[in-house]
Order: structure tokens, then C-alpha cells, then sequence
């Protein structure tokens, strides 16, 4: 398996607002944005809360754990950079909180309904937030 | 409010693999003129002018470039800015321009080159924030994750949805201008074309062509005495554009727009003579299907199984091959599918007419399964 630190990637392109949750991801920390208005969690973070447009909202540690809602094993990456790691997976990982977030799944086989735990991982230089099978 | 307007002039360049020194303004250009020729009229009818976005080449002033190539002075101008759905979206807001008085005639044009060097857009926005990073970069996988959720609901197969490529390059072979025109394709040739991204097939896949798709639209009055078909119903919806936002990964916008689409028009969905759908990918066409109530959710699989979507078959689906058999010249995609209902609709799709046909659905999509808009256009006002 390609070691995926020595990718040639586009890493992500933060904000001061969304930094720490990179921050937080560098620690091999999940942290979501929670609405103190509505109560609701949401991601990905914005500037106000999507569902009640409330400015109050905190970071919050979510649990880590998650399922598989779909899945691509991709063979022809949209980014040349990818193209030494393929194929590989990205899915939609459901969280228990609430909130969908798209991210890499370390799985040569995932199936769709699979239960998933936080795997902080090295990504062309960044520790960011991948999956595997729980 | 129904809308109501008439198309009376389509213009469409050939699609072309790739070009060399080709420029967006020159294609929309001769698409224009293709269109204006078409409806027979002079250049100073037009006073009306919709556009779509131009990623390197122009990325302001739009309306404003297009039109002084063009020698036009429009007293309506903007960019329709939907993806794949940006064509359609052109036609509800001409109609909804000229309705309002704003203007009389509109010239809805759209379209792109191949050249070597694609110009690529700087994205700054939450999904190459939140997703690229992760290896997500590109359609491809945000379709392939839609087709994934679809068969692990509902059992659908990967047969299910080769049909829908399968009937597309079938379609293409009655137009030769069609970029598979010439290559037909069996079920098991699209099962045994590589995987791109799991678990969507090359041919699954629309090819990347230049092109250009140019409508005239005017007033029902205006158009009196001409070949014309007519936009009876739309609708339209945005829900998300990053596919982790979807709100439901197998039904989409398309739905609520097509209901109110028909529900204008006050026609159902059994009596369109043609089903014109945006078809980026078999995915598309499968959840569209669905969507439009011809088949229930999960069900498409039958419904291609148990039909004939040819030109003389009982449900003509994308008779010009659809994007996956006529190529997707990039945003005017989605203008194909009004292009070749428009010519169904005056009976001179040469070569591949249906009989008599009297209504069409014309959908449009963008992004990812995220912006949605549906047409009803008919053969009278």
C-alpha cells in the first residue's frame, strides 16, 4: 500500500475560521461546529448555523466512531497526485451526531452500512481525518 | 404563473473531441448564427441575451463580452450559472424576462472549446476545502457515490444501468454527428470497460467534447406563422452542491421540478412523446426515471427491461444519444436535451423523428445531483 505522507496532494485550504479543525485533526482530534442557538451539530463549519442562521455555535469533540453510507473505489483519480495510491476509497461517512462528512476510508473492501472509527492519517504531509473499519 | 414562450430557432455545433486555437466567444458565435438562421429572423429582433459562466477565458462581464462579439445591444442580459442545468434554466427565465416585459426576443447560448490547455478554476469554497483533501476531486466520484447508495438500497445491478448506456449509444447511432456515432455499445461491452470510480464504467461516463448549443426564445404571439415549439410548464430547485450535503442520496431536486413542471403544464408524465434527461452519467437517467413517477424508487432496472427507448419505440429516451452517446460539450450539455426536442417537436429530427410527437420532458442537472431543472415543452402552444 502506497504510503499516502509522500502524496503530491492539494491539502486542505483553511481559513481562520475552519482552523481548528485542522488543528484539532493535526491531534488526531474530530472536532463539529455545534449550534448553542438551535442545538443542532452541523458541518461543515460556516459562519453562522445553517439551520437557524444563529452566530452562537462552539466547537464540539464528536465521538469518532461513524458508518459507511456510500462509497468509490477510485481508480482514476480527478487529481494526478492521487494517481500513485490508486485505487483507493473516499466515502460519505454518517456520523452519530448527525452530520455527513466525505473522507478517505482505509479499506480494500468497504461496504456500504460498515461501522467506521476516526484513523488519523498522514496525507501528502497532513494529519487529516480518515476512517477505517471499526 | 404559467410560463409560456415559443423556441423558435436551435442551433447546435457538431461536438469535436478536441480543438486547437479555438475560442468560447468564436463557438457560441456560430452557434448563434446557426440558431438566428434556423428561426429565420434578423439579428436585430434580438434584444434579450442569457449566458452561461466561462472559467478562464471571461470570468466577468459575461452578458456584456458576449454581446459586443455578437454586435448586439440587449435590454436583458445575465449568466445562467446552474451546470448542467444552465441550458434549461436559460429557456424559464427568457420566457419569465419576456413575460415581464423586460425584452421581446432572448438569445440563449452556451458552449466551450477543447483546447489543450483547459483553463482550471481556483476554487477557494468549502468543497475543495472539506473534500479534495481526502482524494475527492471531480465528478466522477461524487456520481459513483450516488450509484453506489443506489444499488446497496435497492439491489439495482450493474446490468440495470448498462441498459441506460446501452440504449444511449444505440440512440447515437442515428446521429452522425454524435461522438460514438459509429461505436454502438452491448450491455457487456459497458460492463467490461474499466472502472473509473466504483462502481461507475468508463462508458457510463460522458466523453468530454467542445461544443456549442444556441435557442431562440420570443413570445407565443410573436412566434405566429413560425416553426416553433413551445415551453407549456418548469421547475426548478438547488438543494446542495458537495455531495456529503446531499440530502437524500437516491432522489433528487429533479423530482419537486418535474411535479411542477407538470403540474403547469397540467399534463402527466404518460403523455410525453419524448423523455429528454440529463444524463451525465447511467446514474442520472436512473434516479430521473424514478423521480418522474414512470417507474417506483429502486425499479428503473424493469422499466429499461421492459421498454423500447429507440426513436420508434414506446418511450423515445434522448433520441440525439443522450450525453453518453453524443458527447458532453461541457455546460451546453444540458442544452442538448432542449435542442433535440425542439427539433422532435417541429419534425426535423432527420434521420430519427418520432411520429407525431406532441410533448417532451426536458431535464437538466448540476452538480452533484444538486441543481434541478425540468421542462415541459409541447408541439402547440
Amino acid at each position: 500500500m502506497t504510503d499516502l505522507s509522500t502524496l503530491k496532494v492539494p491539502g486542505p485550504t483553511e481559513i481562520p475560521l475552519t482552523r481548528p479543525f485542522w488543528e484539532a485533526a493535526a491531534e488526531g482530534r474530530l472536532v463539529i461546529p455545534h449550534c448553542t442557538a438551535c442545538d443542532q451539530p452541523f458541518f461543515y463549519p460556516r459562519e453562522i448555523c445553517p439551520h437557524c442562521w444563529a452566530d452562537a455555535w462552539e466547537w464540539r469533540q464528536a465521538s469518532g466512531q461513524g458508518w459507511l453510507k456510500s462509497f468509490s473505489m477510485v481508480w482514476k483519480p480527478g487529481h494526478p497526485g492521487w494517481a500513485p495510491a490508486a485505487p483507493y476509497a473516499v466515502g460519505l461517512v454518517a456520523l452519530p451526531e448527525g452530520p455527513v462528512m466525505l473522507s478517505h476510508i482505509l479499506a480494500p473492501a468497504p461496504e456500504v452500512g460498515m461501522a467506521l472509527v476516526l484513523a488519523p492519517t498522514d496525507i501528502g504531509g497532513r494529519v487529516l481525518p480518515a476512517f477505517r473499519p471499526a | 404563473m404559467r410560463p409560456q414562450a415559443a423556441l423558435i430557432g436551435v442551433g447546435s455545433l457538431p461536438p469535436q473531441r478536441r480543438t486547437e486555437g479555438a475560442s468560447t466567444l468564436g463557438m457560441l458565435a456560430r452557434a448563434a448564427k446557426a440558431a438566428l438562421d434556423d428561426a429565420g429572423l434578423e439579428k436585430s429582433c434580438i434584444d434579450g441575451l442569457l449566458v452561461g459562466p466561462q472559467v478562464g477565458e471571461t470570468p466577468q462581464h459575461v452578458p456584456a463580452t458576449v454581446a459586443e462579439y455578437l454586435g448586439l445591444q440587449p435590454v436583458m442580459g445575465n449568466v445562467v450559472d446552474l451546470g448542467g442545468a444552465s441550458g434549461p434554466g436559460m429557456i424559464w427565465r427568457a420566457a419569465a424576462a419576456i413575460q415581464a416585459g423586460m425584452c421581446e426576443t432572448v438569445l440563449c447560448v452556451i458552449g466551450n472549446h477543447r483546447n489543450p490547455e483547459a483553463p482550471r478554476s481556483p476554487n477557494r469554497n468549502p468543497i475543495r476545502e472539506f473534500d479534495v483533501p481526502f482524494g475527492a476531486s471531480g465528478a466522477n466520484i461524487s456520481y459513483a457515490l450516488l450509484k453506489q447508495a443506489h444499488m446497496a438500497r435497492y439491489g439495482s445491478t450493474d446490468e440495470d444501468f448498462a441498459l441506460i448506456a446501452h440504449w444511449a449509444r444505440a440512440n447515437a447511432q442515428r446521429m452522425p454527428e454524435a461522438i460514438f456515432h459509429g461505436q454502438p455499445a452491448s450491455v457487456a461491452e459497458v460492463l467490461a470497460s474499466p472502472l473509473v470510480a466504483s462502481p461507475l464504467h468508463l462508458f457510463e461516463i460522458v466523453m468530454p467534447v467542445a461544443g456549442a448549443e444556441a435557442v431562440i426564445v420570443t413570445s407565443a404571439a410573436r412566434a405566429k406563422g413560425r416553426r416553433a415549439a413551445y415551453l407549456l410548464g418548469a421547475g426548478e430547485k438547488i438543494t446542495h452542491r458537495a455531495v456529503s450535503q446531499a440530502p437524500d442520496l437516491t432522489s433528487g431536486p429533479l423530482k419537486p421540478s418535474m411535479a411542477r413542471a407538470f403540474a403547469q403544464s397540467g399534463l402527466s408524465v404518460e403523455r410525453m412523446s419524448l423523455l429528454s434527461l440529463y444524463d451525465c452519467y447511467t446514474i442520472m437517467v436512473a434516479t430521473t426515471l424514478e423521480d418522474s413517477g414512470l417507474c417506483p424508487p429502486g425499479q428503473f432496472g424493469a422499466f429499461m427491461r421492459a421498454h423500447d427507448f429507440g426513436p420508434e419505440g414506446d418511450w423515445p429516451l434522448n433520441t440525439h444519444g443522450g450525453q453518453l452517446g453524443y458527447g458532453q460539450p461541457d455546460l451546453a450539455g444540458g442544452m442538448t436535451h432542449v435542442t433535440e426536442a425542439v427539433r422532435q417537436l417541429r419534425g426535423s429530427a432527420e434521420g430519427r423523428q418520432i411520429k407525431d410527437a406532441e410533448f417532451a420532458l426536458v431535464t437538466g442537472n448540476g452538480a452533484t445531483m444538486s441543481e434541478a431543472v425540468a421542462l415541459v415543452l409541447g408541439a402547440e402552444p
